[in-house]
């Protein structure tokens, strides 16, 4: 489904990711961990086609088509979702407002009707209880005044809404408790299928207890250093990040 | 800035002096505060950005003769579905045929002022002409001193005014140019409350000149929600010089809606000589293509006690030029005056420009006092954001710039304008960005 090859790219003059290799198959579950500035937030941004980043060098192919040539926009039509890290505050557009345009916007490029407001309606009750999120939420302007589960819930929310192929959780379990959390990655459990596939980016194993990955990658200094199972994962829980730092050094 | 020509104009202007078929005693002494004062020039802080008398000299030859118009409907200048009484002037005159006032006299009077004069209301001698900003602003001086005709409101105490008034003015510019001055004069006595809603229009392609002028007296308890809507096709400059007046325990909500036109200068003067007084001022000024406006305000705490709330939003694109000036006054013994002012611009192409100055002038020293202004892009990240759920840049755009703009329609009462107001808005931000 996703083909990473030897992607490198900047911001500014600052150079971050150094040679990303990376294939991610239906029906998987990767996880990409490592330390602060390793570059695993710059690698979900770049995919989702945030444009600050320069890609200087590499490949990306999604689904057959050069990822890195499509506008933002276009990305997530093809199937594409990044819930992030800091949901942006958008004072006076309601979630329900937003997702109706997004969702119609995404159906027009797949050549599909428009949902008429009783189909909308009927599909974002469905999702609600998916999410366990009240609609008195959705109501609000968009994640002004939120609390960082209500943003991350609302993440997922969208996510269950526009059925994506692809999606790239940038450390969603930042700022959650332990309920918000489990609340979150069950959802996350729910959307999951043998078509789509979940690329968690995360510092921490705790979200990986709820959301199993099958494949686990070490990022360090914009590459990846290490790929393993999920007791990767585990191990890194409990020695830290050195002993990588140091296996990286010397080879 | 040419300033023998500027003197030629304020010259001009005083030698085209015609007697009027009212009597107005408060003429005489307005043509010597125009005199004294003269069209302002590029000197005057006050129209530092908005060359007014430049225009007017560049645009205008000083006959106020307008031509006759052969309007015979304005239904597509209404508010649709609005159940309100329609007062009409075109080309500075009263309009009878295309007027319609339902509300029975009861309840309100509303006449041209010219009649009210005529038949001595009470009203106009206790009130008339004694707020206006004539010593300080030359248009204002101008109007009171050559003012065609207007509009005259009265409201009795304790008398709710069910339907809103309408005012609709137009400027048909189709044969030749047009200078209109006019006046709205409206007194709501104690405990009394009523909606206005003033529209302004010009047509044609020849220069119209609108030099606007109105007093407001809110009286003690009475409560006025008031809206103002700029949406001229044409080539007009319109200088507008709005005081409201506010008595003890008055409420105001003022909205200022700014589309169109040439050149646009309001100034709004909110006088609050009372305690426990509430003014809400709410105005939003979208400009494409060239239109220039400018939104002076001033709200002038007299007394202790009393809140006032301002928040004006601007959106430029195209070559247009946005000016903003808010002054607030708190004066000695206005003690515990809550003032709030925000004022809040998005620059949408690279040759649109604002001008922005809050200015805040506090005597008292138990008050609570803050403003705010911003100018910028729109916010790069909700952009992202938006686009990263598959919504295109240009919709994007047009969504943040909408929910942008729509939160000054939060204040006002009245459905049906509200709906309106938000279409206007919808289809200005939906059309060009």
């Amino acid at each position: 489904m996703l083909n990473i090859k030897n992607l490198q790219a900047k911001i500014g003059e600052k150079q971050i990711l150094n040679g990303i290799n990376l294939k991610v198959n239906a029906g998987e579950v990767h996880a990409i961990m490592g330390p602060n500035g390793s570059g695993k937030s710059t690698l979900a941004s770049v995919l989702a086609g945030r444009e600050e980043y320069e890609v200087t060098e590499g490949q990306v192919d999604f689904l057959g088509k050069n990822l890195l040539e499509l506008s933002p926009e276009d990305r997530a039509r093809e199937g594409i979702f990044m819930a992030f890290q800091y949901p942006v505050e958008i004072p006076g557009v309601s979630t329900i407002n937003f997702m109706k345009t997004a969702l119609n916007q995404i159906r027009e490029y797949r050549g599909q009707q428009a949902l008429d407001a009783v189909s909308f309606l009927q599909m974002m009750k469905e999702k609600m209880k998916l999410v366990e999120i009240d609609q008195s939420l959705l109501n609000r302007s968009l994640n002004e005044g939120f609390s960082g589960g209500e943003e991350k819930r609302n993440e997922i929310f969208q996510m269950a809404m526009l059925e994506p192929k692809l999606a790239l959780l940038d450390e969603t379990d930042s700022g959650l408790d332990i309920d918000a959390l489990r609340i979150v990655a069950n959802g996350v459990n729910k959307l999951r299928n043998k078509n789509n596939a979940v690329v968690v980016v995360t510092h921490y194993q705790r979200l990986l207890d709820y959301i199993v990955p099958d494949f686990v990658h070490v990022l360090y200094k914009g590459k990846i250093v290490k790929s393993g199972t999920k007791e990767l994962a585990l191990e890194l829980e409990a020695k830290g990040y050195d002993w990588i730092k140091s296996e990286a050094t010397v080879a | 800035m040419n300033t023998s020509a500027t003197r030629n104009l304020t010259a001009e202007i005083l030698d085209a002096q015609q007697p009027f078929d009212v009597a107005v005693d408060s003429r005489k002494q307005a043509w010597e505060q125009f005199r004294q004062l003269e069209l302002p020039t590029g000197k005057n802080e006050e129209y530092r950005f908005t060359p007014v008398t430049r225009y007017l000299e560049k645009n205008f030859t000083w006959k106020t003769d307008n031509p006759e118009s052969t309007l015979s409907s304005v239904q597509e200048c209404l508010i649709p579905q609005l159940d309100a009484n329609v007062i009409v002037l075109v080309n500075g005159r009263y309009n009878a045929s295309l007027s319609k006032i339902s509300s029975p006299q009861s309840e309100v009077t509303i006449t041209p002022l010219s009649e009210a004069f005529r038949t001595g209301h009470p009203a106009i001698k206790e009130h008339y002409n004694k707020h206006l900003n004539n010593q300080s602003d030359a248009c204002a001086a101008l109007n009171s001193a050559a003012w065609q005709e207007g509009v005259f409101i009265y409201v009795g105490k304790n008398t709710v005014v069910g339907k809103p008034i309408f005012i609709l003015q137009l400027n048909d510019a189709s044969q030749s140019q047009v200078i209109t001055q006019t006046r709205v004069f409206a007194v709501l006595e104690k405990d009394s409350s009523v909606a206005v809603i003033e529209k302004s229009d010009t047509t044609g392609n020849q220069f119209a000149f609108h030099n606007f002028a109105e007093e407001w007296i809110v009286s003690e308890g009475a409560h006025l929600e008031y809206c103002k809507i700029q949406n001229d096709a044409g080539k007009v400059c319109q200088v507008s010089n709005s005081v409201i007046y506010q008595a003890n325990n008055s409420k105001l909500n003022t909205f200022t809606l700014t589309l169109n036109g040439q050149l646009i200068r309001n100034n709004l003067n909110i006088l609050i000589d009372g305690e426990n007084c509430e003014s809400h001022f709410y105005g939003l000024y979208l400009l494409t293509g060239t239109t220039h406006a400018d939104n002076h305000t001033v709200v002038d705490h007299r007394k202790p006690n009393s809140f006032s709330n301002e928040m004006y939003k601007g959106i430029m694109d195209g070559n247009s030029k946005g000016v903003f000036n808010g002054k607030i006054y708190v004066r000695p013994h206005a003690q515990k005056t809550n003032a709030f002012q925000s004022n809040r611009n998005i620059i949408v192409s690279d040759s649109a420009t604002i001008n922005t100055k809050p200015q805040l002038e506090i005597w008292a020293d138990d008050v609570k006092c803050s403003h705010g202004c911003t100018s910028g892009q729109l916010d790069e990240e909700a952009l992202f954001y938006l686009r990263s759920r598959g919504i295109s840049e240009t919709n994007a755009k047009a969504m943040l710039l909408y929910a942008f703009a729509a939160e000054v329609l939060a204040p006002i009462q009245n459905e049906t304008l509200k709906v309106y107001l938000d279409n206007l808005i919808a289809e200005r931000l939906h059309k060009n960005f």
